[in-house]
């Protein structure tokens, strides 16, 4: 798999996220700059988390409208993959790949920590790895994560099965005090409706590695590989 | 020249200037100074700038060792970690701004730190912090954590460096003068390392990063002096950041680093532009001529007074090397930062400052530097407090003592405050908030470095001479009880008004205290930062000298932490106790309501013995836990390794508050499958070690008495957010 991370001003996980990938391909990770028009030829374009253009605006709002964007758009219609994680979710929302926007955090303040999440598709590039029903723990880093759409496309999500992950307790209960950002419907993933973008909040790339304490988030990175090989 | 303004006695006492020092401007110029050389001289002599009441002191501080490539007199220090890498630190104070505007104080005392450190070619892969506020019961307190918290986090998490840990502490006496201490840790290639004395007559200074404008003027005049009623006029002295700039002015600065362009570089920090274009010159020898009509403005109107005062955020100094311009104006300009070359070094030793052809400043740089005050203030040592008999101190049942302590201020989790910051961007965080010291891998290595920031600032106050080696030996011992090499130091000196002799007394003992930890442990200062004056309407703050240390783990699959690591496991403690030390400990002040007496001693070569001796347990994977003995003594230590690991605990044959809760020095808990093997391994070390207990449980189990671990995780996790939330 040929995988190319997306650098945008204020991009802070790009490295991060080019690591989890180059660990899983056992290749370099291209690098490309949020001016270029042209994305090399590859399987995947992953949308890294961070603070592009410093949030101001909106998250991703500024993104959302770099020319890289259009490219990435007219990728998707080709049925590249892309991954978005956390500001790349914001951004891919505002560029609207995906449905709904992610909001402030319900407590209104930045949260960094390990969540639950119950993995509620393994038809996916991304999620082949897991089964429906998983318990996988992985961190969240953010302060607008609240994901909300309007009733009629949360059931269209529901009813098509796009939603990825939801936040749970480790026991795998979708509770209330399991989500820590507000999320309707504890979501804290969702696909577009070929699956072929998987937008999120949390961060796969930050748990794949047991030497900072847990895996978890490496199965996303090799299913990838895999189905996309 | 221009129309020189009137420098009236009103004029010289607004900038902070005494009559003597008024006088030596005279001498140094042989004329008046206009206001834009009284405006330069009063930032560069201010106590900020010029350490003029502590240099006398500084320079007897331990500042060598092999392993140290350059200390302080950088913009941060360096020292050699192995395989071709270098570590660079410093920790920086910024107190006064964070008081008056505690959002925009700590977020832009984040940023100056982390330039200081990737000004020298170090990419920055770690923040810590050491806070201190007032009462929590003061009105103004939860406004203050609150705002410094969110500013830390603000900045720390935009520009994509993980804070990794840090302290908190609640006193009165920080009730009208906080503490913001922040520390930057980078990681930088030993041959490309950069630092700032200009050199090269006729290499192009050049300005990045963002437009100079009026915020900040006299940040650093007003962070020496004292506070009043009145300091909220301040206010538009704090200066405002941006850290999506700051984040695009690393990436411009380690790209252009990459290159062979750069001359010398530093950041604009208190002072701005002032101190680094000086500074640099001075360094090298060299003169400087700046047009002030070239530097990028952010308002109009301004005057050469203005942009040579302005504390503007995220901007830098570069002199590149003949030729190079294009090549890095095209890096900023990708980065969409402002590059404008201002000027060019000369070899007249002359600072020469142009505003619409005319000069408006014309000041001889060596001079200048040599002239800056120095002054060797009168002092009186601290008077020594009695030691408290353990007999004279309430014999409290531990159960009720340990509920207290676990919950109390300056104990209670921190929970709420490091989950508002992002302690994991960058991938290399082995070991997060909450324990003895953060771990943060060396990337792409199996290597990695541990760093922890300390002081108890009850200890110095009782005792400033034991109090400065306690704030050194306990970041020596939680280096070490996470399996590290301590290698140097950072201080951060926040101490009251320098003019008071008993305060200067502070100083000077606390200095003493910290120059023979750091010569006892092998252990340097390599940067550090004096913040004084503080003080509220004459009431000084407990002095805190803030000692950020910094250790190497050779191998990263050794590191231990505090979490017991399961049932069945014996529990050992290491080091001489004596009879319990209950003077000045936390259990005196929250368990019996009483500030007094000595604080305990730390004899430094049992601080050394034991200490090595437990690193070599860790690092031959003896033990499967570690935690040092610190605030609260032997059972709060246990109740935090008892929480972190989800274990509880059966303890046997020790009892009474002072063995239980007394904060003797130099002691180590540990946990290990074969206690037999510590203990011979102790004996022969000539270390003591005594099995105290058991793993397993959910309680913590002691004389026939036990406290289950989920009513004590909530008091210790509780009192954050339930105070917060108020």
């Amino acid at each position: 798999m040929r995988a190319a991370v997306i650098v945008f001003p204020g991009s802070n996980c790009d490295r991060d996220i080019a690591i989890a990938l180059q660990q899983s391909t056992g290749k370099p990770t291209k690098m490309v700059w949020h001016q270029d028009t042209d994305i090399p030829d590859v399987d995947l374009i992953a949308v890294p988390g961070g603070f592009s253009y410093g949030d101001y605006l909106r998250c991703g709002a500024m993104a959302a409208h770099s020319p890289v964007m259009r490219e990435v758009k007219r990728r998707v219609e080709k049925g590249v993959r892309v991954l978005a994680v956390c500001n790349g979710f914001q951004i891919v929302t505002e560029a609207g790949l995906l449905p709904g926007v992610l909001m402030r955090n319900r407590n209104l303040k930045y949260i960094c920590k390990d969540v639950h999440l119950k993995v509620e598709d393994s038809q996916s590039a991304f999620t082949a790895k897991y089964k429906v029903g998983d318990v996988i723990r992985i961190p969240i880093g953010h302060a607008e994560g609240n994901y909300f759409a309007d009733e009629e496309t949360l059931e269209r999500l529901e009813s098509e099965g796009r939603v990825a992950f939801r936040y749970c307790t480790p026991n795998g209960d979708v509770t209330a005090d399991a989500n820590p950002n507000g999320s309707q419907h504890n979501i804290a993933g969702v696909f577009n409706a070929s699956r072929t973008v998987l937008g999120m909040m949390p961060h796969p790339e930050r748990l794949a590695d047991p030497k900072l304490g847990g895996n978890d988030g490496r199965a996303v990175f090799d299913a990838l590989v895999e189905t996309l090989a | 020249m221009n129309k020189v303004s009137p420098i009236t006695p009103d004029v010289i006492k607004t900038h902070g200037l005494s009559d003597d020092e008024y006088k030596k401007i005279l001498e140094v110029l042989g004329r008046e100074p206009n206001l834009v050389e009284l405006g330069i001289f009063s930032v560069m002599w201010s106590e900020h700038c010029s350490y003029k009441s502590s240099k006398r002191w500084l320079k007897t501080l331990p500042t060598t060792a092999p392993w140290v490539i350059c200390g302080p007199g950088e913009n941060a220090g360096v020292i050699d970690i192995g395989e071709g890498l270098a570590a660079i630190f410093k920790m920086e104070s910024h107190n006064h701004p964070s008081f008056i505007e505690p959002y925009q104080g700590a977020a832009t005392g984040v940023g100056g730190i982390l330039r200081d450190v990737f000004t020298m070619g170090a990419r920055p892969i770690a923040n810590m912090n050491a806070l201190r506020f007032g009462d929590p019961s003061h009105p103004k307190t939860r406004h203050l954590v609150s705002g410094v918290v969110h500013g830390i986090g603000g900045y720390g998490n935009c520009v994509g460096v993980p804070t990794v840990g840090g302290e908190v502490n609640f006193h009165p006496s920080y009730n009208g003068n906080i503490l913001v201490n922040a520390m930057t840790v980078g990681l930088a290639q030993q041959d490309k390392i950069f630092y700032s004395a200009a050199a090269g007559a006729g290499n192009p200074v050049v300005y990045v990063g963002s437009k100079t404008g009026r915020d900040g003027i006299h940040g650093a005049t007003m962070a020496s002096a004292e506070f009043d009623a009145n300091s909220e006029e301040k206010r538009p002295t704090v200066q405002v950041g941006d850290p999506f700039t700051e984040k695009l002015l690393i990436e411009a600065c380690m790209e252009l680093m990459a290159t062979d362009a750069i001359q010398s570089i530093q950041d604009m920090g208190a002072a701005g532009l002032t101190s680094s274009s000086f500074e640099m010159a001075s360094k090298g020898g060299m003169g400087v001529e700046l047009n002030m009509n070239l530097v990028p403005q952010r308002e109009e109107g301004m005057t050469p007074y203005e942009m040579m005062l302005s504390e503007s955020q995220e901007r830098m100094l570069i002199i590149l090397k003949p030729g190079k311009e294009d090549l890095a104006r095209k890096i900023f300009e990708k980065w969409e930062l402002d590059f404008a070359v201002i000027g060019h070094l000369t070899d007249t030793g002359r600072m020469i400052l142009k505003f619409n052809g005319d000069v408006v400043c014309d000041l001889p740089i060596d001079p200048l530097a040599q002239a800056s005050p120095e002054y060797d203030r009168p002092w009186v040592a601290s008077k020594k407090q009695p030691v408290v008999a353990a007999k004279d101190v309430k014999d409290v049942p531990w159960r009720d003592a340990l509920k207290t302590l676990m919950g109390c201020p300056d104990l209670a989790s921190r929970r709420w405050i490091w989950e508002q910051y992002d302690h994991m961007v960058m991938m290399d965080t082995a070991q997060r908030p909450g324990g003895d010291a953060a771990v943060v891998r060396i990337h792409s290595s199996n290597r990695a470095l541990a760093i922890s920031t300390d002081v108890t600032p009850r200890y110095v106050k009782a005792d400033p001479f034991e109090g400065g080696k306690q704030a050194v030996a306990e970041t020596w011992r939680n280096i070490t009880a996470v399996g590290a090499r301590p290698l140097a130091i950072t201080d951060n000196l926040n101490f009251g008004n320098p003019q008071k002799p008993e305060i200067m007394g502070q100083i000077v003992e606390a200095i003493k205290g910290i120059g023979e930890a750091c010569k006892a442990l092998d252990y340097p200062v390599i940067s550090g930062n004096v913040s004084l004056y503080n003080e509220t309407d004459g009431n000084p703050i407990l002095p805190t000298p803030a000692i950020g240390g910094v250790g190497l783990l050779d191998n990263l699959d050794q590191m231990t932490t505090i979490a017991f690591k399961g049932e069945g496991e014996a529990i050992v403690l290491l080091g001489q106790s004596g009879e319990g030390w209950l003077g000045q400990s936390l259990y005196l002040r929250e368990v019996c309501g009483e500030e007094r007496g000595a604080p305990p001693p730390v004899d430094l070569a049992h601080e050394r013995k034991v200490g090595d001796f437990v690193r070599g347990l860790i690092t031959g994977g003896k033990v499967s836990a570690c935690h040092d003995l610190s605030d609260g003594g032997l059972l709060v230590a246990i109740a935090e390794m008892a929480l972190a690991g989800h274990t509880g605990c059966k303890l046997e044959g020790i009892a009474g508050h002072a063995r239980l809760f007394g904060e003797d020095q130099g002691r180590y808990v540990v946990t290990a499958k074969n206690a037999a093997a510590v203990i011979d391994a102790a004996k022969k070390a000539g270390v003591t070690a005594t099995q105290i207990g058991v793993t397993g449980g959910d309680t913590i189990g002691l004389g026939g008495a036990s406290l289950d671990l989920s009513s004590l995780r909530q008091l210790h996790e509780g009192w954050f957010p339930a105070y917060m939330a108020q």
